[in-house]
């Protein structure tokens, strides 16, 4: 198995006045392709800071940070920004979709920075859009969809150019219990197909769709196992 | 990202703003149609103003009396009364001089039947129509021998045969009239020139001045001396023949200060054009500034605007944006903000030119240079007044425009 995501004793400080905050003190980890890993912690436990260096939102303070054999920690803004768009497929809490903007137009979003013609982009997120389920709803805007559909059209828009990574933050932190099913089982369908999957959260139900749990506490890795009993959503029910 | 797709991105974020959107152009609207409007209407004034100077005569210079002094006091101009009909006569047999129509002013009640009208009265001779530039339009003008023998006959303006006539089906030539109680026959009627300025060209009566002199105004000076050069390269030379005639009239000493003042047609021109001209300015900077103005309200909502889309900022950049692309992104919505404005501007300020013209009876002149030069500053106004909340979208980090709430 390749390796996707290499770290190594990564630190990470934030200056909130005079006071320095240890985000995270020295944490290495290495995730391989076609894993499902699950990232916990209480609040405060690094967990989020993680999820930014990972995404390349944020740049570590010190320490190696390697995705897809890219050399992350030495990255310009610019190639962060590179980075971003053609490695890494992002699915947020509150699905961050642009308003006034279709679903199909957001999810040609990274496309349209990716340089992919007109012609190119529409059929590829129509296709996306197809793969989640949504074909019906290609031309609405987010305020005409339903949590659910929203996050469906956020996770079209990660995979549309066919990342390294999916990162997903707290992906059903909006949405209800029988929601939140149909959204895990869309990741776990899409980790079948061998697509890396990285989801932080703090809920244990929900980390139990991974594969494998990182617990964070106190910017450090505690822990991390691989998930005993394992929820799976039938792909019947996902579908229907 | 392809500058065509920043443009398309850009028209939908105006269009998502409706209402604010044209707010903000409504700045630069009125700046753009301000500074059309503003130099259409100066650049008409100065050339209505050229033409009727033009038509006062042509190579026409002006002999007026000088300013008297008492204890070093001006009385200002036309206090001495020095200027004769044989001055007039002695400037008549030059050659740089085309034609002389010396001429005495003031104000007559004219009467005919049970009519009667209050009107400006010149005196002047036969060369008057030639000097000032006057046809007559129906009858015909006095004649030298007229003028002479103090015939008492009388052309008349278009305002006065309104007036006077109105009751009148028939041509007015041939009518007697009362003229401050003396009879005047009419025997032509003036093309009408419309008014300039103050004075209306329509509204007087021309007699022959020894007429005017004798029986009417009474004196044995005449107001004033128009004379027209026979050429325009004529010009200084007829200034300097009429200088020296009249000063060998009036025996002045070669050390006495000249005793009357000449004007020259061109000298009024010049300075009139740069009245108008320095309105003109005047004008057009009061709608400049409107412009910048109207850019900063540009500024304005395109800081609001970027403030109220730090999500939206966030988003792009999370999935790819660089910085570049938001900066061109925030920069080509203010240059079409901006840009859109100063079309409507442009239109709208030569439609307020042309109504202006129309109904408020102003000459206005449109040309190509105000649109070219405000439809450029209002791109420029879109590019200043933008780079700075572009610049501001640009640099915000995607994780804190991502948490901005």
């Amino acid at each position: 198995m390749k390796p996707v995501i290499q770290i190594e004793s990564l630190k990470k400080q934030y200056q909130i006045g005079d006071q320095e905050i240890q985000a995270l003190r020295g944490v290495s980890l290495t995730i391989e392709e076609g894993d499902f890993v699950a990232i916990m912690g209480p609040s405060g436990s690094g967990k989020s800071s993680m999820m930014n260096v990972i995404g390349c939102l944020d740049k570590p303070t010190s320490g190696e940070f390697y995705l897809d054999g890219f050399p992350v920690s030495e990255a310009h803004d610019d190639e962060l920004a590179e980075i971003r768009n053609q490695k890494i497929g992002f699915v947020f809490q509150n699905f961050n979709l642009l308003p006034r903007t279709t679903a199909v137009e957001n999810v040609e979003l990274p496309l349209l920075y990716g340089g992919v013609s007109a012609k190119e982009r529409r059929q590829r997120a129509v296709q996306a859009l197809i793969s989640v389920g949504l074909a019906e709803r290609l031309n609405n805007k987010p305020n005409e969809l339903s949590g659910g559909q929203q996050q469906r059209v956020s996770i079209a828009r990660a995979l549309v150019n066919d990342p390294v990574i999916l990162l997903a933050d707290e992906p059903t932190g909006a949405l209800d219990t029988k929601t939140s099913e149909e959204i895990m089982g869309i990741f776990q369908q899409l980790n079948d197909a061998g697509k890396t999957v990285i989801l932080v959260t703090h809920e244990p139900d929900i980390a139990e769709y991974a594969k494998r749990i990182v617990r964070f506490r106190d910017g450090q890795i505690i822990a991390n196992e691989l998930v005993a009993e394992r929820r799976r959503v039938l792909s019947e029910e996902v579908r229907r | 990202m392809s500058f065509l797709e920043c443009v398309r991105i850009s028209f939908r974020s105006i269009k998502a703003n409706g209402l604010r959107s044209i707010l903000t152009m409504l700045g630069i609207i009125i700046g753009v149609a301000a500074v059309i409007a503003m130099v259409a209407i100066g650049e008409g004034t100065s050339s209505s103003v050229a033409s009727q100077i033009n038509g006062l005569g042509s190579n026409l210079l002006i002999v007026a009396p000088g300013q008297a002094t008492q204890g070093r006091v001006s009385l200002g101009a036309g206090s001495l009364n020095t200027l004769t009909l044989a001055d007039a006569e002695a400037i008549a047999q030059k050659e740089s001089v085309a034609g002389v129509a010396p001429s005495v002013n003031g104000r007559a009640q004219i009467v005919w039947g049970s009519n009667n009208y209050s009107s400006s009265l010149e005196g002047t001779t036969a060369d008057f129509p030639e000097v000032r530039n006057v046809e007559v339009a129906q009858g015909r003008f006095f004649t030298n021998f007229e003028v002479k023998q103090q015939f008492n006959v009388a052309v008349v303006g278009t305002e006065v045969v309104n007036n006077l006539f109105a009751n009148l089906s028939t041509s007015p030539i041939g009518q007697t009239v009362q003229i401050n109680r003396i009879p005047f026959t009419i025997i032509g009627v003036l093309k009408s020139q419309g008014s300039s300025g103050m004075t209306n060209n329509d509204d007087r009566i021309l007699i022959p001045i020894t007429t005017a002199m004798s029986r009417l105004t009474g004196g044995k000076n005449v107001g004033t001396i128009y004379v027209s050069a026979s050429s325009s390269d004529q010009m200084d030379q007829a200034k300097l023949d009429i200088a020296s005639t009249i000063r060998a009239q009036h025996n002045l000493r070669p050390t006495a200060a000249d005793d009357f003042r000449i004007t020259s047609q061109s000298d009024i021109l010049s300075t009139a054009q740069q009245v108008s001209s320095s309105m003109t300015a005047l004008l057009s900077g009061i709608a400049a500034i409107s412009l910048i103005v109207g850019g900063i309200g540009v500024m304005n909502i395109m800081l609001v605007s970027v403030t109220e889309r730090t999500r939206e900022i966030g988003i792009r950049k999370a999935i790819g944006a660089k910085r570049s692309d938001i900066l061109r992104q925030f920069l080509i919505e203010a240059v079409t903000l901006s840009l859109i404005g100063g079309v409507v501007g442009i239109l709208f300020g030569v439609g307020a030119a042309l109504v202006i013209s129309k109904l408020g009876g102003m000459a206005t002149s449109i040309s190509l240079s105000p649109i070219l030069y405000a439809f450029l500053t209002s791109s420029l106004v879109g590019v200043i007044f933008g780079v700075y909340p572009a610049r501001k979208a640009a640099q915000l980090k995607p994780i804190d425009a991502l948490r901005y709430e």
